[in-house]
């Protein structure tokens, strides 16, 4: 055998979990992402009253199949004069930067793919900062206005908002005290609180910057396709164009899975610490098993056999991992009440945090990007220059007080010995009085700035008409 | 074994996209082989288990670069070839930089390895084990906020200088045409 396979097989050999966490991330977000994009158009439908996909398979469910295979077979375009390289390569870096960035994410105590990194949160959002560059470069080698017009307001949005974003993840931070994924979820645990409940103003700076950051409704200025045909995409076909839309959805499974982390208690069940609220650990298997009951009932109502019998998969798609789920409880429940349990429930007793950690993270993940999408359905596009002042005039400077009031209420409670609530609320009153008294500034000061021009350009746009 | 190989990985693309950005003739070009060049110094700096420098490279330094994109776009004809300075003088002057840069940083490398004591040198002959490495973003805040606290606070100052420099030069001026 020769030295460098050797090598190969030594290096797969102390590092297979890291390697099989990678593939699999690489394999399974682009499904994810693409029912996500089913569940946002069913999210849609039901706010606008009416049904949404419905018909690609039951109830649209293999419609982001037939989306990704529509995809893949259209005619992919480069215009002649764009910049072929780069017109190549820049959706790839978007691709790349977003799936990268979920390295050191930690869905669950198990499964992260670079386990143990000491910049733990700081290399997930530094990596997933890199994207913008394939929105930039696109918008660019495209040739074409409408394209670098949605890439320069991509920059300048970035620009703005990552100060906000990153001042909100030092107010968790510092509660912290650790960059590590891990340390962050397990201090969560040790100090009994989620940190949203310690620093309710960096959460909701975070959410607010972190739509901002992923281009999403009311902040998808860069492809505003009502002003700007289709932003930084226009020139974009086929599979390349899917490829920024896969990176815009794993974008925003990367920035819920950042907040969720610091600020939602990480993988940790609610109330981890409380005994009687135990019965908790049986939501899995309660969601699984009604979720696998209702395709059941709507299995008998399908118009079409191939749909039922789909119906018929999906429920027991349901009902298996809602056994795994269940059999994986008792072998935990088992395994805590007796002594010398039995070898079979040891084994499953040790899987117990690893899935259940799995499973309340998603979960969490899920609720985020439900706000993502609530919010994108109710509020109207901002205006550019709305978007900046929002930026400049006030999350960051509400980012930055917050982040000093934060260190305060750490030394009144570290110091002087206040109890942590007492400290928090007087913090966060004082941010929010800062809050109350920009938003004031800010009226009157817009007020005197615009009342001779209803809209005024921005000077971005202006230099780019 | 796996260290080398990643290093001179690294080091080899870090190489050729330096010298590709220097000779590319539009600006965006260049500019991305810059980034090219900074990711893979960040990929080194990985490598010899910087990770705060690793991430702090990315951030800054590639960060900064989405702003330069934004100048070469606005600024920047690239249609219009750039004018070429042919100047005998400056090319010679070049070289000379280039090759006094190049040999002090190649002597105080020399001397480094010869400097006795673990630790005094800069480059340490044994270094120590990778898993035993003191966690670094603690080490370098330790050391930031305790030893070096005036030159980084000096260094801060500086930097708000500026950019309230910059903020007072593009402010519209009231009486301004």
């Amino acid at each position: 055998m020769s030295p460098t396979l050797h090598a190969v097989l030594a290096f797969v050999q102390t590092w297979w979990v890291e390697l099989l966490c990678a593939l699999l991330t690489v394999l399974v977000v682009p499904l994810i992402a693409g029912y996500i994009v089913l569940v946002e158009r069913k999210v849609m439908a039901d706010m606008q009253a009416r049904l949404g996909p419905m018909r690609v398979g039951p109830h649209g469910l293999l419609q982001p199949i037939a989306d990704a295979v529509k995809l893949l077979l259209k005619e992919d375009l480069i215009p002649d004069n764009a910049d072929q390289f780069i017109f190549w390569f820049a959706p790839v870096l978007s691709m790349t930067a977003a799936l990268t960035s979920m390295g050191a994410v930690a869905f669950g105590p198990w499964f992260q793919v670079a386990r143990d990194i000491n910049i733990g949160l700081l290399f997930v959002i530094g990596i997933s900062a890199l994207g913008p560059f394939g929105i930039v470069l696109g918008g660019w080698a495209s040739n074409n206005h409408y394209s670098i017009i949605g890439a320069i307001r991509s920059t300048a949005q970035l620009i703005s908002y990552e100060t906000t974003a990153g001042f909100a993840l030092v107010s968790g931070f510092l509660f912290a005290g650790t960059l590590n994924v891990r340390a962050i979820v397990e201090h969560q645990r040790a100090d009994h609180v989620w940190y949203l409940f310690l620093a309710p103003v960096g959460f909701f700076t975070y959410v607010i910057a972190s739509i901002a950051e992923t281009n999403r409704a009311p902040f998808d200025l860069p492809e505003a396709e009502s002003e700007l045909v289709a932003g930084y995409m226009t020139e974009y076909s086929g599979f390349r164009w899917s490829l920024y839309f896969l990176a815009e959805y794993a974008n925003m499974i990367v920035v819920a899975a950042v907040g969720t982390t610091l600020f939602l208690g990480g993988w940790m069940r609610p109330f981890p610490n409380v005994q009687w609220l135990g019965w908790l650990d049986a939501f899995p298997v309660l969601l699984l098993g009604a979720t696998g009951v209702y395709c059941v009932v709507r299995a008998g109502k399908q118009p079409a056999y191939v749909q039922a019998m789909f119906m018929w998969t999906v429920a027991l798609a349901c009902f298996v991992i809602a056994l795994v789920f269940g059999l994986v409880e008792l072998g935990h429940i088992v395994a805590l009440r007796s002594a010398q349990p039995a070898h079979l429930f040891q084994v499953l007793d040790s899987i117990h945090p690893g899935l259940y950690g799995a499973f309340w993270f998603l979960l969490k993940v899920g609720a985020y990007i439900y706000l993502f999408m609530w919010l994108r359905f109710t509020l109207p596009r901002f205006r550019f220059d709305q978007l900046m002042r929002l930026g400049w005039h006030i999350l960051i400077p509400l980012a930055l007080v917050n982040v000093m009031d934060v260190g305060i209420a750490l030394v009144l409670q570290l110091e002087l010995g206040w109890n942590r609530w007492w400290a928090m609320a007087l913090t966060t009153l004082f941010t929010l009085v800062v809050a109350a008294l920009l938003l004031r500034w800010n009226d009157r000061h817009a007020a005197t700035a615009s009342s001779s021009l209803l809209a005024p350009p921005s000077p971005l746009e202006d230099a780019n008409a | 074994m796996l260290d080398s190989v990643l290093f001179y990985f690294f080091a080899s693309i870090a190489i050729i996209s330096a010298g590709l950005m220097v000779t590319r003739r539009n600006a965006i070009h260049s500019a991305v082989f810059l980034i090219t060049t900074l990711l893979s110094t960040a990929g080194i700096f990985l490598q010899l288990r910087a990770e705060f420098l690793f991430i702090a490279q990315i951030i800054l330094y590639v960060g900064g670069i989405m702003v330069l994109f934004i100048f070469v776009i606005m600024l920047v004809r690239l249609d219009v070839p750039l004018p070429q300075i042919r100047s005998r003088l400056q090319k010679g002057a070049a070289v000379f930089v280039a090759l006094a840069v190049f040999t002090e940083a190649a002597i105080v490398l020399l001397l480094a390895r010869k400097v006795p004591g673990p630790g005094q040198g800069l480059i340490d002959p044994l270094p120590a084990a990778a898993d035993k490495l003191p966690p670094n973003t603690e080490e370098l805040a330790k050391s930031l906020f305790t030893a070096y606290l005036l030159p980084f606070e000096i260094a801060s100052v500086l930097l708000l200088v500026a950019m309230v420099g910059a903020v007072v030069m593009a402010k519209k001026r009231p009486d301004a045409p």
